[in-house]
């Protein structure tokens, strides 16, 4: 056992008491505007963490993301409007009966999104995990495209291409944040068990994790279901954020993002997607700069929408041809190292690649 | 990892979730003073978020074209220089959020333009409601967009006016007693201006006059299958509202596949892009905002000349021209509000009426919705013809 | 439905099926080498079809001198594509390439963006090549014939240059088993730069056959017919040259007669495809011409 357990938790449950204190005063000192970023920042790290559960950690090549948080967008969105507001909003064609005079508190919602999600995930989980890398790719793209068509066709449920609004709004960063941190305590906690290692003996060599006598569906089925019961999460918080959505929202193109934050990140370490997210929602913003119009040296050069997106693909390429691993690899932020660095020994000498 | 016992994670989780739940109550205390920042500056700042890249792109760039050249024709409201911020939205509701955030707390415009996509526009409403500045929209014509927010406008009418416009002009002037609609089902301006459609064609012309009901996704390309169907109908007029994109290519099809009869559609079709496909054929209608023939008001002509003199090779639509009128609309609220707080300029907007613009007299009523004349086009010798105008009820 | 009707869909849908098996040929001779779902298959679909388009009205070439342009500079970028962004990538994990190519797709429609304008423009069909034919009641553009004539003369070359040629034997070889092949002094980098070219080029005729019959271009059109095609490939069984063209019209044709049987089924018909895509895969992976090959350790 390891002797510095103790202060290790005494440390962690610091820093989540700092994090919470600094999330607290940030939000009565911060513009709307920077908390807004930072809460999508948040939406796009659960994205990113639950990808990378089920990329990173099992070696799944899924790009059903958007589909799953299609759901627990709509989920919330559904079971947090107002009755009055439903009935404005359906103007085509009435809302089903059962879901008119529905109104959840926020909280209870979200999870509920997670869940019908998780469900969806286990649902197409069960088929599709059959299949390998670029077969599971395109299959998983394909359910997503079916979940989003669906969503689009059964109106007396979704209102359709009409999309909802007057969804709550919630704009507190602790709520964003709060998700966050939970998934990712969650996370590091299962790819630290049993499953976890299981997840990862998959990833490594599904053929020899099977000599193993590692149960090899039984285990991707978990990691995926669970991916999309987080994915569904952050498409109920990605409702509460923007507080209107529509089906067009849900393009796989969508998944494309999250994977690049997750490749930027680093497969395989979830500090690397939290990072990586935080970075790409303020880059996006900070970035608007090279689509103004500017005055370089005399010469006027008028505003090129789009450039952005050219950075960050070109930034997708170069990643993952030159620098694969990310920006951290497959480490994770421990504290042996942290210790080790303050001069206190730790039973572990601080193994890199060794999430501890 | 963190060197947890199981007991200390359900700790630290219980702790998370009850901080959590805490803030729910608490929620953030806003920045009173930014309005009254904006005002007191020596230049007014006006906020664009428009689609510039993405699915909505062309639309956005038309606006921005009519929106910069009312800027350049009045340069100064109330002896102040007018500064525009465009922000791209990317034709997506995230980013359509961050920049209205973005434009009212970073740069502290003091009003707001946009935006082309309902959708879109619905992201930012909340925002700028919460925040207190008023926003004009060119083109959302999704009623849902100005719904319980008191800061949204916008110069164009809405979606059940125009759907039943369209369904009046088909049973009174080219007589059809039968109609099909072929709708985008992804698009919320599709589909709800079709219903509008089916409702006002179904009461005039009894239940069974809509033969055929068909649907495609935004980004198909082949409509040979829904048009067949409408073919086998054989009904008198055809309502496919939607995107230029696809429509050029859906009505262009539906002549080649021999399909005779009269095609209606929306004011997205008000564009070059829906011109070049349809070029060689004729009976191709739909309400807009606008026309060059017969301009509605004075406004009209000035607009129309400017824009040939800085546009020479474009060719005028209705989107440049509600750009246009957004931002003229704009000056003549912060004028009349002899003001540029935010809060001064929306009560200047909720009470305009009889506004001349170059899309027609605009009158914003209680929603802020424009009341005002639609006009009917068609496709004519490979133009857009003025046809006939339709004022409100 | 009447005869003119049904005659009418046959048409329709032989229209679609053979865009659809023309461009799902280009894919499945990538696949079937590097065993890699090629995303920027479907942007160079966007690029041919532009150079094809600024040729015409830019730069007033005569329309085969655009088109035979388009082809050889769509050739070159997809050659490019495989030596800077596939190759070094050879010897990584899988999910590797495929993030590689998802990369390349992403950065071709976004520099399209930027450099082309993200607004449509209208793509001129040449006169020599499409007008309109009337049988009765029944309509179609010239394209309905030319387009299958294409595809079958296309797919009679690759089958040709895969069969009797020595570079389609290396082909074949290394699509098998790489390291082997490379062991009998193949040089697997030439040939894969082969398929790449002849993938390429496939994809160039494709682009451009799809901008006569949709006749407009945008930095975005290549996403769609591009998911599409690869299903078809999957369909007819990925790898298979003759499967790639079934695949497509079989694809094409049910398309079509979804929405002229069940038209109140005509919003779902593009989830009607990945249906179609996931049941194959998860019953006969393989394909309908392909063969059933168990994963090798």
């Amino acid at each position: 056992m390891d002797k510095h357990a103790k202060l290790k938790f005494i440390l962690t449950l610091l820093v989540v008491l700092v994090s919470f204190g600094a999330l607290y005063i940030a939000q009565g000192t911060m513009n709307s505007f920077y908390i807004r970023v930072l809460n999508l920042a948040a939406i796009y790290a659960i994205l990113a963490l639950s990808l990378n559960l089920i990329l990173g950690f099992t070696g799944m090549f899924s790009l059903g993301h958007a589909g799953f948080m299609c759901i627990g967008s709509y989920v919330a969105g559904i079971l947090t409007m107002s009755p009055a507001s439903k009935e404005i909003i359906y103007f085509m064609e009435p809302i089903h009966p059962l879901l008119a005079n529905v109104q959840w508190p926020i909280l209870p919602a979200i999870l509920l999104g997670g869940i019908i999600a998780a469900l969806f995930g286990f649902m197409i989980g069960f088929p599709a995990l059959r299949l390998r890398d670029d077969y599971l790719a395109i299959a998983t793209l394909g359910f997503a495209e079916i979940i989003r068509i669906v969503v689009t066709n059964v109106i007396p449920i979704t209102n359709g291409a009409l999309g909802l609004k007057n969804i709550p709004s919630v704009d507190s960063l602790l709520v964003y944040w709060g998700c966050a941190i939970v998934t990712l305590i969650v996370l590091m906690r299962i790819i630290n068990s049993s499953w976890g290692y299981a997840f990862k003996a998959i990833r490594d060599n599904e053929i020899a994790a099977q000599a193993m006598g590692i149960n090899i569906f039984k285990h991707k089925l978990l990691s995926f279901t669970i991916g999309a019961f987080f994915a569904g999460i952050a498409g109920a918080l990605m409702a509460f954020l923007i507080t209107s959505i529509d089906p067009t929202m849900y393009r796989f193109t969508f998944t494309f993002q999250i994977l690049l934050i997750v490749v930027l990140g680093g497969m395989g370490s979830l500090s690397g997607s939290v990072i990586a997210a935080v970075i790409f929602s303020i880059l996006m913003e900070v970035l608007r700069f090279v689509e103004q119009p500017m005055n370089l040296l005399g010469l006027e050069i008028s505003g090129i929408p789009g450039m952005r997106m050219v950075i960050f693909s070109l930034g997708l390429l170069l990643i993952i041809l030159f620098y694969r691993r990310g920006l951290m690899g497959t480490n994770e932020f421990n504290w042996n190292w942290v210790l080790n660095r303050l001069g206190i020994k730790t039973s572990h000498q601080g193994k890199r690649g060794e999430a501890n | 990892m963190l060197g947890l016992k199981r007991r200390n994670y359900v700790v630290l989780i219980a702790m998370v979730l009850i901080m959590s739940l805490l803030a729910v109550g608490c929620g953030g205390s806003q920045d009173q003073n930014a309005g009254q920042d904006a005002a007191d500056s020596d230049v007014i700042k006006i906020g664009v978020f428009e689609p510039l890249t993405g699915v909505n792109a062309a639309g956005g760039q038309m606006t921005l074209e009519g929106i910069e050249l009312a800027k350049e024709m009045y340069p100064e409201i109330l002896g102040k220089k007018v500064e525009i911020v465009t922000v791209d939205n990317k034709s997506e509701k995230q980013e359509a959020a961050n920049a209205v955030e973005r434009l009212i707390t970073q740069e502290k415009v003091n009003l707001i333009i946009g935006s082309y996509g309902s959708s879109l526009a619905m992201a930012g409403g909340p925002i700028a409601k919460r925040e207190g500045t008023p926003v004009i929209g060119c083109s959302p014509t999704n009623p849902a967009v100005t719904l319980d927010n008191d800061f949204y406008f916008r110069v164009c009418f809405i979606d059940p006016f125009q759907g039943t416009v369209m369904s009046n002009y088909a049973t009174e002037t080219l007589g059809a007693k039968t109609a099909a609609i072929i709708q985008d089902v992804q698009q919320d301006y599709s589909v709800g201006l079709s219903n509008y459609f089916e409702k006002a064609f179904k009461a005039t012309n009894g239940d069974a006059a809509i033969v055929a009901k068909l649907n495609y996704n935004t980004g198909d390309k082949d409509f040979s299958a829904q048009l067949t169907e409408v073919k086998s109908k054989n009904p008198d007029v055809i309502f496919a509202p939607g995107n230029f994109l696809e429509c050029g290519i859906l009505v262009a099809k539906a002549r080649e596949l021999g399909i005779n009869v009269p095609i209606l559609g929306g004011d997205t079709w008000e564009a070059e892009e829906f011109l070049n496909q349809v070029v060689d054929y004729q009976d191709i209608y739909f309400s807009t905002h606008f026309t060059a023939e017969e301009p509605v008001t004075e406004v009209s002509t000035t607009f129309l000349e400017a824009f040939a003199q800085k546009y020479p090779n474009k060719e005028v639509n209705a989107f440049a021209a509600l750009g246009f009128d957004t931002y003229i609309l704009a000056k003549d609220a912060i004028e009349r509000a002899n003001s540029a707080d935010p809060q001064a300029i929306r009560d200047a907007l909720a009470a305009t009426s009889g506004f001349e613009g170059a899309t027609g007299i605009i009158t914003l009523d209680a929603n802020g919705d424009a009341t005002k004349t639609a006009v009917i086009k068609k496709v004519e010798n490979g133009q857009f013809v003025y046809e006939a105008k339709v004022d409100p009820k | 439905m009447s005869p003119d009707i049904f005659l009418q869909n046959v048409a329709n849908s032989i229209t679609l099926g053979s865009l659809y098996a023309l461009i799902a040929i280009g894919y499945t001779m990538v696949y079937g080498i590097i065993r890699l779902i090629n995303f920027a298959h479907a942007d160079l679909l966007m690029v041919a079809a532009y150079i094809a388009f600024y040729g015409m009205l830019v730069f007033t070439l005569p329309w085969y001198i655009s088109f035979a342009i388009a082809i050889v500079l769509t050739t070159l970028l997809g050659v490019t594509i495989e030596r800077v962004a596939y190759r070094p990538l050879r010897s990584a994990p899988r999910i590797s390439v495929l993030i590689s190519a998802i990369g390349v797709s992403f950065l071709l429609q976004n520099l399209g963006i930027v450099a082309l304008g993200a607004r449509p423009k209208p793509f001129p069909r040449p006169d020599d090549l499409v007008w309109n034919i009337q049988l009765g009641n029944v309509s179609f553009l010239s394209l309905t014939i030319l387009i299958p004539v294409v595809t079958i003369i296309l797919l009679l070359m690759v089958t040709f240059m895969v069969k009797k040629t020595k570079m389609g034997i290396a082909m074949r070889a290394v699509s098998r088993d790489f390291e082997t092949s490379s062991l009998m002094a193949v040089n697997v980098n030439k040939v894969i730069g082969a398929t790449f070219a002849v993938g390429s080029a496939l994809a160039a005729i494709g682009g451009i056959m799809w901008s006569m019959q949709y006749p407009q271009v945008d930095p975005l059109m290549g996403l769609f017919p591009g998911l599409k095609c690869f299903i078809a490939a999957v369909m007819g069984g990925i790898g298979s040259i003759p499967g790639a063209m079934i695949g497509g019209f079989i694809l094409g044709i049910c398309e079509v007669m979804l929405v002229a049987f069940m038209p109140e089924l005509s919003g779902y018909r593009d989830a009607f495809a990945f249906v179609v895509l996931i049941l194959i895969l998860l019953f006969r992976p393989g394909g309908i011409l392909g063969e059933n090959v168990v994963e090798k350790v």
